[in-house]
């Protein structure tokens, strides 16, 4: 952990994000690097990787840091998304590293699903890659509002300002027909620890922020604040003499205040907000993500599943959805069979009811149907419902717009969703 | 940061009347994160329990869970494996915080399941670690929980750095890491068959330094084995080996009274303190921001043996 001692500074939150790319782009290392330039590697995790360098008979390698399994390192792979931790003087991040050569999709998926910002890292030597494009549409389909492109290996290109140049033009003509806005270009070398974290004596040309300070300074303000009011309810607390029944959950959308109409979904019953309770105590109003227990002013039969919401802007109530379904499991897609599907706090019995195309996240062209969905597939799928879900568009909002599926025999998740 | 502006972030009764944006700071971004974990548990599985053993990720837990569900009861009872080989300043304590909160405790011991010959030990003074997991499962399966909340966190170790926030166990109470299910937005599945669990970690997304600041923007009191206080112990490689009934020192060895505090409360025999002055929260924040050794790579012997561990214990049902 990077010693934080200023007394005075900026608590800047939180932020997450991914790290993607290729094979062999360097992306162990730079996540080496960042951790060990922020001082979040400590001395027995830098004496193990030396050993194990040693016995390997490498200098200090940065990629070890991120080893995890015996099963990976047996066989020199990584099977899954882990996640690591470093924190600045004014930020804690949390990287979500998905692994880029198998499943890419259903990782990258996942670990886009929470971030913020992702970073594709290109190598300087190679441009952008089939890989690059496939990570950039994957990372703008689930949105995540900020995009960086890391060129690592500038050492391998004697630092040249025209290979660089070269990738920002390439990227920035991918992106535009793309429709991907927010693309920041950095130049890097893991590997040597230029622009990182330090900015190195190599790259006295590039006059930007290093990769470090875009992570400390992305904009992480969340447009849901403003979105209209989003309840589901998580559980009912039973009245108990002094409180009326509460009902418990995360404000994922909007603000509410005491006194302010809520229509309760999918009764359609609207009433006021009578009190907004905390473990600190009552509150006028509250915020985006406050975990609150909501009273009502009428007594009307709330239940988990059930979703309070801004009177004057309620969602959709669907039986019928239309989603990009991407698919998580080795079993297919069954379109015989029923699904449950769990949205926000509700679970509804689910089938596809057709699927409309198959998306090529390599040339970004819709195909024409499959008979189904297999693994790290994404389709445009139609779904019906046994029970409406409280549904918004998945660009309108990310926790009511979407959903995941869960065979009933397994009680696997085999696929994600995005509500268009 | 320090004790005074995290405590000065902290919204007092009467005092803020308006809840802004909690994620504001990233104490407020975890406590929230963490708080929707414990209320989807609730909701989701039938027959929960908390595992609480007096040290500071539980007591953590605790407090999220009294920020989840108060005024009410917890919906859940606590659970401690004691291994029978716990520091009683830890024990008290864990006692001591389940009466002041008014829930039930349930303790089953590994002392019990070596009894019963569940558990055999190699020698008497074999660490009881690892065989926590027997005594686990054997709870588990006693009173029929689907869902165990731990604290364990991410950072901690490389194999906790891939595991889900829920994580799902077999009829076993196995891990396997390589078909863990797909954990996307806050979108958890609790879901389990007859004989399985899940185990659920809402303190995943924390480290270290985030626990000792949380306890301090809180005020929780803590086992005073986490504060600096003096002890008998011995030097056993890069280790101070504390001096107890269990762990007599070896010939040769010198006893030294040194200034020490616990980093991780475990199982006697394999957890060690580091040499430390700090006497209060602010300094133990201090010392853990500028720490160069790891958490578990300082004081759990158990860790150092392999390099895998913690992954092969969490295969076999441990925390």
């Amino acid at each position: 952990m990077a010693a934080i001692e200023a007394s005075e500074l900026v608590d800047r939150g939180v932020l997450r994000f991914l790290t993607a790319g290729s094979v062999d782009d360097g992306k162990s290392t730079l996540i080496g690097r960042l951790l060990y330039d922020t001082k979040a590697i400590l001395a027995d995790q830098l004496a193990a990787i030396e050993r194990t360098s040693q016995r390997r008979g490498q200098t200090l390698d940065l990629s070890l840091l991120t080893d995890g399994l015996v099963a990976e390192r047996e066989q020199g792979i990584t099977i899954d998304v882990a996640y690591r931790y470093f924190a600045t003087a004014v930020r804690k991040f949390i990287i979500a590293d998905a692994p880029g050569h198998t499943q890419y999709t259903r990782n990258m998926v996942t670990a886009a699903s929470t971030a913020q910002l992702a970073i594709l890292l290109v190598d300087a030597r190679h441009g952008v890659v089939t890989q690059t494009r496939r990570h950039a549409v994957l990372a703008h389909l689930v949105g995540i509002p900020h995009l960086v492109v890391a060129v690592n290996k500038m050492d391998l290109v004697d630092y040249r300002p025209d290979a660089f140049a070269s990738i920002v033009d390439e990227f920035l003509d991918f992106a535009a027909r793309s429709g991907i806005s927010d693309v920041r270009f950095v130049p890097i070398s893991a590997l040597e620890g230029d622009m990182v974290v330090e900015r190195g004596g190599n790259l006295p040309w590039y006059e930007g922020p290093t990769l470090l300070q875009i992570l400390e300074t992305a904009d992480v303000s969340n447009a849901l604040v403003d979105a209209p009011f989003r309840f589901p309810v998580q559980y009912v607390a039973r009245p108990n003499g002094i409180n009326r029944r509460g009902y418990m959950g995360r404000i994922e959308s909007g603000s509410i205040a005491v006194g302010d109409e809520v229509c309760l979904l999918p009764t359609g019953l609207c009433t006021r907000v009578s009190a907004i309770r905390t473990f600190h105590g009552d509150h006028a109003s509250a915020g985006l993500h406050s975990a609150i227990t909501l009273e009502l002013g009428d007594e009307i039969d709330v239940s988990r599943g059930d979703m309070l919401v801004s009177a004057a802007k309620p969602p959709a109530i669907s039986r019928m959805l239309e989603a990009s379904l991407c698919w998580l499991d080795a079993a297919p897609l069954d379109t015989n069979r029923k699904y449950v599907l769990r949205h926000t706090t509700r679970e509804v019995r689910a089938r596809v009811d057709r699927i409309d195309h198959l998306w090529n996240v390599a040339s970004q062209q819709c195909e024409p149907a499959p008979p189904t969905l297999r693994m790290n597939d994404i389709g445009r799928v139609a779904l019906s419902l046994a029970q409406p879900v409280f549904a918004d568009r998945y660009a309108d909002n990310q926790v009511t717009g979407s959903f995941i599926v869960i065979d009933e025999v397994t009680n696997n998740t085999v696929a994600a969703g995005l509500i268009e | 940061m320090t004790v005074a502006a995290l405590l000065e972030g902290q919204s007092l009764p009467g005092k803020s009347p308006a809840l802004t944006l909690v994620d504001y700071d990233h104490l407020g971004w975890l406590e929230s994160e963490a708080i929707h974990i414990l209320r989807e548990v609730a909701g989701q599985c039938r027959n929960p329990a908390l595992l609480f053993s007096g040290g500071k990720d539980s007591l953590v837990l605790l407090r999220l869970a009294e920020k989840a569900f108060r005024p009410g009861g917890f919906p859940f009872p606590l659970l401690h494996i004691d291994t029978g080989h716990n520091f009683p300043e830890v024990i008290a304590f864990r006692d001591h915080r389940a009466a002041q909160l008014g829930e039930r405790l349930i303790v089953r011991s590994v002392e019990d399941s070596i009894a019963s010959g569940r558990v055999e030990l190699r020698h008497p003074a074999e660490s009881r670690n690892r065989h926590q997991s027997v005594t686990l499962l054997d709870a588990i399966a006693e009173f029929g929980f689907d869902a165990c909340i731990g604290g364990a966190r991410r950072d901690e170790e490389k194999a906790r750095a891939k595991e889900r926030i829920f994580s799902f166990r077999d009829a076993f109470g196995q891990w396997d890491p390589k078909s863990q299910r797909p954990e996307l937005w806050n979108l958890y599945n609790a879901r389990v068959g007859p004989g399985e669990h899940v185990r659920v970690f809402p303190i995943s997304n924390w480290t270290e330094l985030d626990v000792w600041q949380y306890i301090a923007r809180e005020r929780l009191e803590v086992p005073s084995i986490y504060l600096a206080h003096i002890r008998a112990v011995v030097r056993r490689g890069a280790a101070l080996v504390p001096v107890t009934e269990l762990t007599p020192p070896r010939d040769g060895e010198r006893v030294e009274k040194l200034s020490v505090r616990f980093r991780t409360v475990g199982d006697i025999t394999c957890t060690a303190p580091v040499a430390s002055r700090a006497t209060n929260i602010e300094a133990i924040i201090a010392e853990t921001a500028a720490a160069t050794i790891t958490e578990r790579g300082a004081t759990r012997l158990d860790d150092q043996t392999a390099e895998a561990s913690m992954e092969l214990r969490k295969k076999e049902g441990y925390f």
